[in-house]
C-alpha cells in the first residue's frame, strides 16, 4: 500500500474543500482499502466522510425514497420502509457480500465500487480501466465472469453492485453536491457509464463532486417487487446473472414494469425490452417466457461466458414468475 | 496478499526505545519498509534500506479494546487487524485473506462485526472493540465460545476466532430463526475443514441459550 495522508472532515464544507483539492473519499472503505492494498487504487489523501449527515432514509413529499450516502447496507436492507416500499432493494443488498461487509459498507460507497474483474486486480495485467490504454486481457483471457452487454473492444468488466440493479430498475436518482456547494440529481441510467474507449470513467461525476443521497421516485402502488440471484456458490459470492423485477398490476393488467439485469452488463443493465413486452398484458407462464425471451438482446457473448446468454433469459423468466406469480 | 516477509532479509530497528517482540520486529518491517510509530514512540525507521528516508503520514488515534483504554501513532496505512496482532499483541483475530474474503479477522467495532482488515486504523479514534480476547469473563466462557467446544465446531481452529466473534454479531442481530438463517447470515466465515454443520449448530445452541 501506498503511503498517504488522512483527514477526517465534520462538514460537507470541509469535505468538498478537500475533495477539490484531489482527495478521495473513503466511507465504509471496503473496496477502497482492499484495492489500495492491491496498489491498483494510489491516493495521495483519504478524505474521511463518514462523520457527515448522510445518514437518513427519508419518505419524500411525492412517496418516494430518499437514502442517505451514508447509510449502511445493513442499515438500508432491515429499514422497515425499505423492506415494506421496495423489497427489491432490501434483497439486493442482503444477497450482497457478507454480514461483516454490509456493516461497514455504504450506500454511497456501494454504487462507486468498482469492477472485480481478475485482470483490474492484478496490477501486472494489460487493463484500460487501471492503465488507459495499456489493452484488456480479459478479452482473450479467462472471460467466464465478464459482461455480454455494454461491453467495448476495450474492457468487458461487469458492474458487481446488485444494489445498482435494484436502483436501475427502479431509475434511481444519484443526488450529488458539487465542489461549488450546488446541488443535482443523475439519473441512474447516465450515472453509471459504459466503457466505450475511456472505461477508467466510471461515473458520471466531476472532480470532488461527494454523493449526498440516492432517491427512489415515486411509483403505483402496489407495487410487488423481488431480487434473484445466480451465482457459483449459494452466499457470499458475485452473481453470474440476476434479475431485479418490480410490477404494478391493476385489474389484472400489469400497468408498470421495471426490470433490469446484474453480472451481465458493463453496468447495471436496464431491460427496456422485457419491460415493453409486459406492459398492458395479463400476467401468465406464457408472457413471463416470452418477455424474458428479450432478455439478452444485443448480447455479445465471449469465449467463456456464452451460457450466460441462456442463464440470463432464464433468470429473468425465474423472477417475473416470482413476482409476477405463476398463472 | 501476504505482507510477512522472512526476518532474513531484514535487519532489526535501529532506533527502538522499547522491548521489540518478534512480532513487532515483523510489525515494524512489513508496512512496505515504512517507519511506524507505535505508544507515541517512534520505531524501526525504514528496516528495508534507506531510499525511503521520509517518515510515512501517521496518525493517533485513542481507541478501546476489550475495555482497555490505547493512544496510539500509527502508519496511516496499518489496519486494525494489524494493529491488534502486531502492536496490542491480541494475536487471536487471524490473518487470513487479508482482502475481506474470509471472515478469520472478524471483531467487534462498537458492537458491530466487521472485517479488521479492511479498517484502517487511523479511523478508529473514539472505538470500542471487541477481539476474542474480550468475550470471556474472567474464566467463565462466553456461551457460544463454549458452544464450539460441546459441538466439536472447529478442527484446525485458525477461522474459529473469527467464526466465534461472526456468530456473537449474528446472534445480537437476530439472524438466528433456522439453521438456513444462519448459514446465510454467517456466510462470510469460511471454514477451510469444513466445520460448517457443527458451527450452525453451536451458534444456534448459543442463540437458545442451550
Amino acid at each position: 500500500m501506498h503511503p498517504f495522508s488522512y483527514t477526517k472532515v465534520s462538514t460537507t464544507r470541509e469535505a468538498l474543500n478537500a475533495g477539490r483539492s484531489g482527495g478521495r473519499y473513503i466511507a465504509g472503505g471496503t473496496t477502497l482499502v482492499d484495492l489500495m492494498r492491491e496498489t491498483v487504487e494510489r491516493p495521495d489523501t483519504l478524505v474521511d466522510i463518514s462523520g457527515l449527515p448522510l445518514r437518513g432514509i427519508t419518505v419524500t413529499g411525492r412517496g418516494g425514497l430518499r437514502i442517505g450516502a451514508l447509510v449502511r447496507m445493513a442499515e438500508a436492507a432491515a429499514d422497515s420502509k425499505v423492506r415494506t416500499t421496495f423489497p427489491v432493494i432490501s434483497q439486493a443488498l442482503e444477497l450482497s457480500a457478507s454480514a461483516q461487509l454490509r456493516n461497514m459498507a455504504t450506500i454511497g460507497g456501494n454504487i462507486m465500487q468498482r469492477t472485480r474483474c481478475a485482470y483490474f486486480r492484478d496490477v501486472t495485467a494489460a487493463c484500460n480501466k487501471r492503465e488507459p490504454g495499456s489493452g484488456c486481457a480479459a478479452l482473450k483471457g479467462v472471460n467466464r465472469t465478464h459482461a455480454i452487454l455494454g461491453t467495448s473492444g476495450d474492457c468487458v468488466a461487469t458492474h458487481p453492485s446488485d444494489a445498482a440493479v435494484a436502483f436501475a430498475a427502479l431509475e434511481a436518482r444519484v443526488h450529488v453536491l458539487g465542489s461549488d456547494g450546488r446541488e443535482r440529481s443523475i439519473g441512474f441510467a447516465d450515472f453509471l457509464l459504459r466503457p466505450g474507449s475511456t472505461p477508467h470513467r466510471e461515473q458520471a461525476i466531476h472532480r470532488g463532486e461527494l454523493i449526498t443521497a440516492v432517491e427512489i421516485p415515486v411509483h403505483p402502488r402496489p407495487l410487488v417487487s423481488g431480487y434473484l440471484k445466480v451465482r457459483d456458490r449459494q452466499s457470499y459470492e458475485f452473481a453470474l446473472t440476476s434479475a431485479a423485477v418490480a410490477l404494478h398490476v391493476r385489474g389484472g393488467v400489469i400497468r408498470e414494469a421495471r426490470v433490469a439485469a446484474g453480472g451481465v452488463g458493463t453496468v447495471p443493465w436496464k431491460l427496456s425490452a422485457v419491460e415493453r413486452h409486459l406492459i398492458g398484458e395479463r400476467p401468465s407462464e406464457a408472457l413471463w417466457t416470452a418477455a424474458a425471451a428479450r432478455a439478452a438482446d444485443g448480447a455479445r457473448p465471449l469465449e467463456h461466458n456464452r451460457f450466460k446468454v441462456d442463464l440470463l433469459k432464464r433468470t429473468v423468466e425465474r423472477q417475473l414468475r416470482i413476482v409476477g406469480g405463476s398463472r | 496478499m501476504s505482507t510477512e516477509l522472512p526476518e532474513s532479509t531484514v535487519s532489526p530497528p535501529t532506533r527502538a526505545p522499547f522491548t521489540t517482540s518478534r512480532r513487532t520486529f515483523i510489525a515494524t518491517t512489513t508496512l512496505a519498509g515504512g517507519a511506524v510509530v507505535a505508544g507515541g514512540l517512534f520505531v524501526g525507521p525504514n528496516a528495508l534500506g534507506d531510499e525511503s528516508a521520509a517518515e510515512p503520514p501517521s496518525g493517533r488515534v485513542s481507541l478501546t479494546v476489550n475495555g482497555v483504554r490505547h493512544t496510539v501513532m500509527v502508519d496511516n496505512r496499518t489496519s486494525l487487524l494489524d494493529l491488534l496482532r502486531e502492536h496490542l499483541d491480541l494475536t487471536g483475530s487471524k490473518k487470513g485473506c487479508n482482502a475481506g474474503a474470509c471472515g478469520a479477522c472478524t471483531v467487534l467495532v462498537d458492537g458491530q462485526r466487521v472485517n479488521s482488515c479492511l479498517t484502517l486504523a487511523v479511523r478508529l479514534d473514539g472505538a470500542e472493540v471487541t477481539t476474542i480476547e474480550g468475550l470471556a469473563d474472567g474464566e467463565d466462557l462466553h456461551a457460544l465460545q463454549q458452544a464450539f467446544i460441546d459441538q466439536d465446531a472447529f478442527q484446525c481452529g485458525f477461522c474459529t476466532s473469527g467464526q466465534i466473534m461472526s456468530g456473537v454479531g449474528c446472534i445480537k442481530e437476530g439472524h438466528t430463526g433456522s439453521a438456513e438463517e444462519i448459514r446465510e447470515w454467517m456466510s462470510g466465515n469460511i471454514c477451510r475443514c469444513g466445520c460448517y454443520t457443527k458451527i450452525v449448530r453451536a451458534v444456534d445452541h448459543a442463540a437458545r441459550g442451550k
